[in-house]
Formats: structure tokens, sequence, C-alpha cells
């Protein structure tokens, strides 16, 4: 790891200063990807902007129809949370099944989310559910945040106060584990919304989280899994590595939604 | 049976300082004024250094000293050794390559050694190395052992040419030839033995240090058998001789074999601690494990098994290529010849076998022997080729092979391929394995499972090995070079508490319970009453280490034997001090007394008159009470048993679920059975993990591609079942404790078990081959390919 | 450019001069001479490292010394009453879940942190719970029988 300054402040105005306070400023949030990204050398920041004291940033409280979840909420308190459990129970299983036990204590949906990570879980989530991504700047939809292989939206001075998760009709997420990682190799989330079926695919493809059009046609329909029968995914745009070619990825997308859909009833 | 006699499962004695933190492993290791040595490695997998720049790295913050391959040649130091020399069907002997520490104008692997920074933190070192430049002139690479051979497969080394090694056979070519023409039918198998690393949880660790007062050196270091350590690296690359050079093995965690050998960062710190006379460490971090601890297996086969009509085996042909990587470790020309060929008879009657092993150099990280080393790919061979032969045959899988076992009152044994096993009784440990794993009421379980959409099978592996890795005649006749026997002190205190010095060495095993519940056994005293040392060459007279499930079968022999002299003078004391004959002096139960009478000493008596011998026989015995044995075996040791592995299959996602997962093993007499239980768990959870999960994999270009944790799967608790295990045993009459070796029988006999359980579940749909790791992707797509999807799918 | 940090290690208040990247595991080992915690890889999967921070079971190489700064911190030296063993590690003792030892700090951790939050997990919810952590010894059976047999003890004391 190259030497950084480190600093934690305890609000999000002191957050934003510590973030335009030079070059090479960088937010961490749970620290689970960032940190193994420093010891590697992979990144250079010279300073580190640790925002797990900014309290504003962490809570789950439930707003009308939607589920909102802190920034800084980790996935353990997220797979925890008996309102998500009512509300969302699909989400409470996606967050309980991320990296282990450890990774679940300090690791964040705010950091998850900003990273992308191709094969991170919680993008699935929000572009199914439609959620809501609020930042210090504005609001941005889940479809718009998401702008490719570990790229986001997200501007230099940007940082994530909360999503906001509409509350599905019925939901499920099934996951495919890369057997070595534990991240997605194929994980697909499925929602039937007010504005009809959105399935979501992290894990897969080649440019990060991506909604499925042909499934969520067809279960605009009929909300079943043997909605899907018959309809095949492409192998093209998606990813092709040891753990599994891109026709493997592809058959098991049409796999994992069946089973999502199964657990959705 | 006392509660801590042979047979009881005592509790370690060594768990108290791991349960509490207090373990002293190598890393944990500090030395006053330690400085900390970070290595320069190759990206590249062959290049030519055309330029190497150490200037601004030299100004660096922190920085003590760098040193390069140039700088240990002016030094005249010699390259690592290989322990291991093997001789050509021609009779020329293995092509041997230099293997120098630090490499001076070419690289030959990913990781290999270039430069190393020695600085007052790590993280100064490491800032430093990225100042070096070096320019590389990268040249073409070859991975794969299949196509090492090719006459257009890039050159490792130019003394080496075709990258042949040796081209070794054994057996009769013409005579198994013949068999197999005339035989009812051929079977006939192409394999491979997956690349496996072997990923001790321990990263290797070393730290150096000279002292200037005396001109001696001591490493302390992560090793499985540190007088090895301090023979090869003293003797062959230093130049140090053993009185001024000890060697320190502490705990160290997990070894599978990749702690055996000497490593270029041994050399590196100990002859560097000199020349910047301070003392220094060098801890790998787990991505530099990956690429510099020798790996295992990578073996390519073709083989033809040939049959008379009733399913008799008449002859059995090999041929195998094996990779050795890019550099000949210590002892990696062995493990495919003497480790795997001569053991390819099996547990079958077998008349006739042909082996020919072509071992190949490659632009990969050095192979060398992983937890069963050359067995588990000789059994994985047969098992996989009599499983096969038994559905061409159309016979049930336990027929075929009750029909070609070697039957217990055939013992001892003499195998077409060399080998005499003792003992063994594998019809018995099949039939018991049988019962226990449910196997008449499989049938109804593989359509249950059938009616939950999934596929069910059930694996065979049967199977014997030889380790207790010695005698020194025989080994060395077929290329050794060293011994192999064991060395054990039995040191008897003043008030009777012992002290056992074994050179082999524990990093797991439990030696310090196991070989305490021998002597505590044997001299009739409380177990907490001996201590075991193991693991330093300034304490324990001399040895071999621990590898190949040696430690009980010669290490504890040879504690038997310092026993026997210890008892023998202890008796003479006995007399003298009972005023009765020698002859007449019995021990039993920490006692000497003379027979037929109710006169008697305890030892402690014993012990306490040889130290304070004012009534002692002193013109006839020494005082004291001390005794060394060395024990050379005259033959191997040959546990066996039967493995039987139960999956499921999801046919949709291709995921192999181990069900079940039953062991009937053959160890001789057992010392303690939690400990050896415990062998076969780890063994058995590695096998499983090459044959479903594990796969060590490079590219074309020779970059390794699963170079972490995140892309080598390793077992997890999940992907595992508890196992269900059982013993059969037949005690070893060539072994004087009538033991066997069991820490790699689960490594060796379990693979086979797993997929041939796949293969019987997806036999249905035609499948007959499936290759290590049997992945998901991989099992999806032989699926697919049986199956075709119907069109709507 | 150092840090001054303080936090409660084994129920001692301890401080020290970090750098920014120091992890957790590095003070614990190399300024606290704390040498029980291991470290066994560099991406965050093995869990020979694992620790207790404010009760929560944490990779002690994936988070930063700073980080820990004002926090309880617990670890393997920690965890037995003077000479008297912690139930868990008595389990591990009694069902030899252990082997060469490397492992065993971050399974005694997450052993212990999953009966607390799981008294009544049977051996397939024990075995998803471990999966942040890998031993190469055991084959985790003997693991897995000690966490249960140590979930009876912890819920007897």
């Amino acid at each position: 790891m190259y030497n950084f300054e480190y600093n934690r402040p305890a609000s999000l105005d002191d957050a934003l200063k510590a973030l335009s306070s030079g070059d090479e400023v960088k937010l961490m949030a749970g620290g689970m990807t960032l940190i193994p990204t420093l010891k590697q050398r992979l990144a250079q920041p010279s300073k580190l902007v640790d925002l797990s004291g900014v309290a504003e940033l962490k809570g789950i409280t439930v707003e009308g129809n939607a589920v909102v979840i802190g920034a800084m909420t980790t996935h353990a308190t997220v797979a925890a949370s008996a309102e998500v459990a009512a509300k969302i129970p699909a989400l409470t299983k996606l967050a309980h099944g991320i990296g282990d036990p450890q990774v679940r204590n300090r690791g964040t949906l705010g950091g998850s989310i900003s990273n992308n990570d191709p094969a991170a879980d919680y993008p699935a989530a929000l572009m199914a559910l439609g959620a809501t991504v609020t930042t210090n700047k504005r609001q941005l939809a889940a479809d718009d945040f998401f702008a490719g292989m570990f790229t986001t939206a997200l501007e230099e001075d940007e940082i994530v106060l909360k999503v906001s998760f509409p509350i599905p009709e019925k939901a499920a997420y099934a996951k495919f584990a890369q057997p070595a990682s534990r991240y997605a190799l194929v994980g697909v989330f499925v929602a039937k919304t007010a504005g009809g079926a959105r399935v979501a695919v992290t894990g897969a493809g080649e440019d990060g989280v991506f909604r499925v059009a042909a499934f969520e046609d067809a279960l605009s329909k009929n909300f079943s899994a043997a909605a899907l029968d018959g309809i095949a995914i492409p192998a093209e745009g998606l990813n092709s590595d040891i753990h599994g070619a891109a026709d493997y990825r592809a058959h098991l997308i049409g796999v994992m939604a069946k089973r999502a859909l199964q657990a959705a009833g | 049976m006392s509660a801590t006699g042979i047979g009881a499962s005592v509790r370690r004695k060594e768990d108290l300082r791991f349960l509490t933190g207090r373990g002293n492993y190598t890393d944990d290791i500090n030395r006053p004024g330690q400085t900390h040595a970070y290595i320069l490695r190759s990206p590249h997998a062959h290049a030519k250094i055309e330029r190497l720049d150490i200037s601004s790295a030299q100004a660096a913050p922190g920085v003590i000293a760098i040193f390069t391959g140039k700088d240990m040649a002016a030094d005249a130091l010699g390259g690592l050794p290989c322990g291991w020399q093997i001789h050509s069907r021609d009779g020329s002997p293995m092509k041997e390559p230099a293997h120098p520490p630090l490499v001076i104008d070419r690289v030959r692997h990913v990781g290999d050694q270039i430069a190393v920074v020695i600085a007052e933190t790590l993280g100064q070192a490491k800032d430093a190395a990225e100042l070096i430049e070096v320019d590389y002139a990268p040249l073409p690479a070859i991975a794969h052992p299949g196509k090492a051979l090719a006459s257009a497969a890039p050159q490792v080394w130019d003394e080496a040419p075709g990258n042949l090694c040796y081209d070794w056979v054994i057996g009769d070519e013409a005579e198994v030839d013949a068999a197999i023409k005339g035989a009812h039918h051929v079977t006939r198998i192409e394999l491979t033995n997956n690349r496996l690393i072997p990923n001790a949880m321990e990263p290797r660790a070393a730290v150096g240090e000279y002292d200037r007062s005396t001109g001696d050196y001591t490493l302390y270091t992560t090793s499985q058998n540190p007088h090895v350590i301090r023979l090869l690296m003293g003797a062959f690359v230093l130049h140090i001789p053993e009185h001024r050079l000890r060697v320190v093995a502490p705990d160290v965690g997990g070894g599978f074999g990749s702690k055996i050998y000497h490593y270029a960062e041994e050399a590196i710190v100990t002859w560097a601690s000199a020349k910047v006379n301070r003392p220094i460490k060098w801890t790998a971090e787990r991505s530099e494990s990956f690429i510099t601890d020798a790996h295992g297996r990578d073996h390519v086969t073709t083989a033809h098994l040939a049959m008379d009509k009733d399913g008799k085996f008449l002859a059995f042909k090999v041929e195998t290529i094996a990779n050795m990587g890019a550099y000949l470790s210590t002892f990696a020309p062995c493990v495919p010849t003497y480790l795997y060929a001569t053991l390819l008879a099996g547990v079958y009657t077998t008349p006739k076998v042909f082996a020919n092993v072509k071992a190949v150099f490659t632009h990969t990280v050095p192979v060398d022997a992983y937890r069963g080393a050359g067995r588990p790919e000789a059994t994985y061979l047969i098992e996989r080729i009599v499983s096969q032969a038994a559905r061409e045959m159309g016979l049930d899988q336990a027929e075929l092979r009750r029909r070609n076992f070697i039957k217990r009152e055939q013992f001892p044994y003499q195998t077409p391929v060399a080998l005499v096993y003792d003992s063994g009784d594998p019809g018995g440990c099949m039939e018991k394995a049988l019962k226990l794993a449910d196997y008449s009421g499989f049938e109804a379980r593989r359509k249950e499972a059938a009616a939950r959409g999934k596929y069910r099978g059930i694996g065979f592996s049967t199977y014997v090995e030889a380790c207790g890795i010695a005698p020194s005649a025989v080994v060395g006749s077929l290329g050794a070079r060293a011994g192999l026997y064991e060395c054990g002190q039995v040191r008897v205190h003043p008030t009777g508490s012992v002290t056992v010095f074994t050179g082999t060495h524990s990093h797991g095993q439990g030696h310090e319970t196991t070989f305490a519940q021998l002597v505590s056994d044997k001299l009739g005293i409380p177990i907490e009453n001996v201590d075991v040392v193991h693991g330093d060459t300034a304490k324990v007279p001399f040895g071999m280490g621990t590898y190949g499930s040696r430690s009980l079968a010669v290490g504890g022999v040879a504690i038997d034997r310092a026993m026997d002299k210890v008892i023998a003078k202890a008796k003479k004391i006995a007399a003298h001090l009972l005023e009765a004959a020698e002859a007449d002096i019995v021990f039993e139960n920490g006692e000497f007394s003379v027979a037929g009478t109710d006169r008697k000493k305890a030892f402690g008596e014993i012990s306490l008159a040889a130290y304070v011998p004012h009534n002692y026989p002193i013109t006839e015995l020494e005082p004291g009470l001390e005794e060394t044995a060395f024990f050379d075996p005259l033959n191997f040791s040959y546990p066996g048993g039967a493995h039987l592995c139960e999956v499921e299959i999801d046919p949709d996602t291709g995921v192999t679920q181990v069900i079940n997962f039953t062991a009937v093993d053959d160890f001789g007499r057992v010392i303690n059975p939690m400990i050896v239980e415990g062998q076969v768990h780890g063994g058995v959870a590695q096998g499983i993990g090459q044959a479903l999960l594990e796969a060590c994999v490079y590219d074309e270009e020779g970059q390794l591609i699963t170079g972490s944790f995140m892309d080598y799967t390793m077992p997890r608790a999940d992907n595992l079942v508890s196992f269900t295990l059982d013993t059969h045993n037949v005690p070893a009459p060539d072994n004087p404790l009538g033991v066997k070796g069991c820490g790699e029988v689960g490594a060796i006999g379990s693979p086979p078990a797993v997929i041939n359980a796949v293969i019987d579940a997806l036999s249905p749909l035609g499948i007959t081959d499936i290759s290590m790791p049997a992945t998901p992707p991989k099992v999806w797509q032989a699926i697919r390919s049986a199956r075709p999807p119907l069109a709507a799918e | 450019m150092t840090i001054s940090v303080s936090m409660t290690v084994n129920g001692k208040t301890v401080s020290g001069d970090v750098e920014g990247r120091t992890l957790l595991v590095q003070f614990l080992r190399e300024q606290l001479h704390l040498t029980g915690t291991h470290v066994g890889c560099d991406t965050s999967q093995c869990g020979a490292c694992v620790v207790h921070v404010d009760g929560q079971s944490v990779k002690s190489c994936t988070i930063l010394a700073a980080q820990a700064n004002g926090t309880e911190v617990v670890t393997i030296e920690g965890l037995a009453d003077g000479a008297t063993l912690h139930p868990m590690q008595e389990a591990f003792r009694e069902h030899h879940g252990l082997q060469c030892g490397f492992c065993t700090p971050g399974m005694l951790a997450t052993g212990y942190d999953i009966v607390r939050r799981l008294p009544d997990a049977d051996e397939a919810r024990i075995r998803r719970e471990l999966s942040g952590n890998i031993c190469r010894c055991t084959g985790y059976h003997n693991i897995v029988k000690a966490i249960k047999a140590g979930a009876e003890k912890m819920s007897a004391a």
C-alpha cells in the first residue's frame, strides 16, 4: 500500500470539504473493496476520507411506499433489519448473501453501488426495484446511475447519501456465486412493481448490471417462471472467464431468473 | 489401554498454545535490529533481461542494500540443488539446469526472483522495488505439459532440447504390448491430473541472522525438514558447514509438501544477513505464494488396460507427460517416477505393467510433491480406468474389483512394478465401505433423486499407497541423493521426566501428542511428563523431516528404538540397585522389579540413580540416561482402503454436490484415532477440492490466471459435508510398531471416487468422461452436449 | 505523517502512532506484539485475521488501524479468562478442531460470533457462516463439530 493521509470527518459538510481539499482524494465507505485495491497498489490516493463517522449517512426508514437506506448502512444491518424483511424480503436475502459475515459487518450499500463492481449484488436490486439514489447534489434513477463496469454517474465531488427502494408487489434475488470469490457469476433480481415487471442481471454483463427487456415483457403479462419458457438470452455482451463462458452465463440468467420467480411466489 | 496410552484419542498437547494465540510461527519472530526484504519478481513467463538498474532504488528512503544475481555470482554461490536424479531409458542422466537463487539475465516463469531489496521497513522495501528499472525482452513461453514436447514449442533450456528433462520407463513394454494385443477387451483412457496449488494457510517466511562474533548463521524458516534445508543450503548454495548453520522451523502453519523444498528466499536472507550484518525477514504475501510455492500434479496420461473375458486384468500400459515447471525443485524428478509408476498395480493382481514417463520443462512455477505426490496421480488413473472398464464390460463396479483384488492371504505381495506390499485387505475394506454407504440401497436413491430432477451417482476408489518414505538403500538405488532414515533421541531427566527429540517435524500432524503417547505408554510415565522437541537443528541430532507419511512409521520407530536402549540401560542400573541379575529384571508399568519377587524400583528412582550415581555400577556403566537411535526401515508402509462418494448433480447449473463420503482405511496399528481421523478429513477435503474445485490455470503466454483466492477455488466449509469414516486395520508386519502412514491417504483415495461418482451420475446420458475439476460449467457443457437442448429451450 | 490511535485491546487501553496505511492487523502484530492474529492472504478471503471490533467479527487485514481508533478490540489472546479457556476454545480442543493452528484465531473468532448471533444454528448454517474462513488442514469436519459443541457449552455457561 502506498501511504496516504487519513481523514475521518464527523459530518457531511466536513466530508465534502475534505473531498475537495486536493487532488487524488478518495472516499472510503466500508473499505471492503478499496483496502484490497490499495494493498495491491492499484490506486494511490493522497488522502482517504473515511465516511464511517458521518451519522447522517446511516439508517433504515420506511417512507411512504419506499424503504430508504442510508449509504453507510452495512450489509449486516440491512440483512438484520425487520423493516426491510417486512417490506422487501428479497433485499434481506440479497444483503445476507454478500461476501461473508465479516464483509457484511463492514461493507456498505453506498460503497457497493459507488464502486459498481460488475459482479456486485446491490446494483441488480437497485435496477430491478427502480430505486432512486440521492446524492449531495441530486437524485438519480438507478437506470441513470450505473454507467458500465466500475463506472457511475457520480461526479468527483459527489457523495451518495441514501437509496430509496420502492416497495414492490413481489420480488426475489437468485445468485449463482463464482466459486472462488463468491461474487455473483450471475445474479438475477426480479420484481413485480406498479409499473410492470423489472429484471436486472449482475455478474454476467461486460458493462456491468443490465436489465432484460425480453424477460420484463413476458413477466409483465404473466409474473411466473413459466412465462420465461422459450426465451433465450443471447451470449453476446456477456463475460467469459475461467469460471464460465458467455454461453454458460447466458443460460444461468434464465435459470436464476426462474429460481427467483419461484422464490417470489 | 490407558487413557493416554496407545490407541487412546488423547487431546493434543500442542493445542493450548494455538488456542490462546501463543503459537510461534516464523513471521511472529522478530530479531533485534531486524530489517525487511522484498523480492522483485518477473512479471513475464519468459524474457531476457536486457538492463537492470538499481541505482534510483538504492537511494530510496530506508534502503539498506539491494542485491542481484550478479552479487550472488560474485560470491561464487551455488544454485538450488535437486535431491533426486532420474536416468532416461537410454541411460543418460536427466537434464538438470542451474537454478540460481537470483537470476542473472533470463527469467523463466512469472515470479522468478530478480533482485532483493533490504530496507528498514517492508513498506520502504516495496516502495524502493518500484524504482528498480528492468528492461525485459519478452520471449515466447510454453505452459502446458501436453504441448511442451511439440517441435515448435518455445524452449525453456538450451541444454534440454525439446523441453525434455528425462524419458523414463519401468516394466517390459514388449510383454505388455503382446498381452494387450491378445486381450479379450482393452479399455483406453486419456486424462489429465490437474495442476494444483498447495496453499498451506501460513505463507512461507524466512528470517536470516548472522552472528559476527562467532561467524554463525541462523535461519528461521517455514520448513517441514530443517535438517534437510541445512544440508541443501549449507552444502550446495552458501557453502556454510553444518556446525556454523542453525536452521529452526518453529510452528509451521501447514505444509502439504510445499514446505519440503529449499527455496531461494531462504538462501537469500541467510546470505544477505552477513552482507548487511543485520537480521533480515522475508514473508510471502499470498499472491507471492501462488507464483513461488512449488505446485503439484500436472500430468497428461494415456493408458490401456487389457482384460480377459471375465474381466481379469492382464496388462496395464501407461504413458505420461509430467510437468516439472521451469526448474527442478528438490524432489520433483522422483514424483512422477518412483512415487507414481511403482504404484500402478494398485490393489489388483495385474501381472504385467509398463509405464513411460516423459518429464518436461515449461515456463511455470516448479512442480513438486503435493500431499500424496505421485500416488494420487497413480490412484486416479487406475481407479478411473477400472471404473470405465467395469462400464464397458457391463460389470458392477464392486464385482470387477472383487475379481481382481489381491486377497488378504496373498500378502506379502510382489507387484510387477518393484514394490512388495507387506499387508492389506482391499476386499475387506471395500465390503465394509459398501455396507457403511448402503451400496445396495443406492439405486433407490438414484430414482428418488431423479424424481427431484437431480442426477445421482456413486463412485468407487479402492487403493493402496506406498509411504513411510525410506528405506535409504532402496531410494538410493532409485536416484535419491540422501538417506531417508529418521532419528529419535530420548532424554530421561534425573527426576524421571522425558524430553524426546525427533527429526520429523509437526506442522499440524500432532507429533507432540502422538509421540508423547508412545513414550508414556512404553515407559509407564504420565504423558504430562513427556515433551517432544522438533524443528531445530541445534537441539535435534539429525532428521529428514516430515513428508510422505513417514513421521510415525519411520520417526516413531526411531523413538521406540531409543526407548529400548533407555530401558536396557535402566535394567542394568535396576539390577545393581536391587542386587539381582540383569536377566531377572522385568520392566512393566513404569517399574523395574525382580521377577517372582516384590522387590522393585520406580522409573524415577532409576533415573535419579543414573544422574546421582552414588550407588552405581560405575565400572560397567556410564552415568546419565539418554539414548539416540536412527531407524532405517526395510520396506515402505502400505496403507490402503476404499472410498465411496455419492453426489447429486443439478442439470440446470451443472453444480455437483457431494452428498456422502465414506472412507474405510487400513492404518495398521493406530496410536491416536482422533488425530488419524483428522488427517483423513483434511486429505479427503483436499481430494474433493482437486476433483471439484481446484484448478491452477496458466494462459498461453504463461501468465497465472488463478493467482489468488479470488480465482483459485479453495474448498470452504459449505462445499463439503461431514465424512463417514471407519477403519479396517491390518497390522503392518514390516513395521516394528505395526503402523502405517495416514497423512496422505485422504488426498490419494478420494479424487477418483468423486469423479467416478460424477460420471456414474451422468452415465445415463452416455457421458463417460469429465476432467478434474468437475466445475459447474464443465458439467453443464457435458450434459448439454449429450442431451442437446430442445429448440424451444 | 503519523496518526495517534488509541483503543481497548483485550480489555487494556493501548495507544500508538501509525501511518495512514497501517492495517489493524499490522498494529496488533507489529506494535502490540499480539501475534496470535494471523495473515493468510492479501485478498480478504482467508479469515485467519478475524478479530472482534466493538463486538463484531471483522477481518483485521481489511480495516485500517486508524479506523479502529476508539474501538474495543478482542483478539485470540483475549478470549480466555485467565487460565480458563473460553468454552469455544475448549470445544476446539475437545473436538480436534485445529491442526496446524494457523487459521485457528479466525475460526475461534468467527465460531464465537456465530454462536452469539445464531445459538441454534444447524450444521448447514454453520458451514455457510464459515464462508469467510479458510482451513486447509481439517476439512472443516471437526471445526463444525467444535462450533456446535461450543454453542452448547456457551448456552450452558
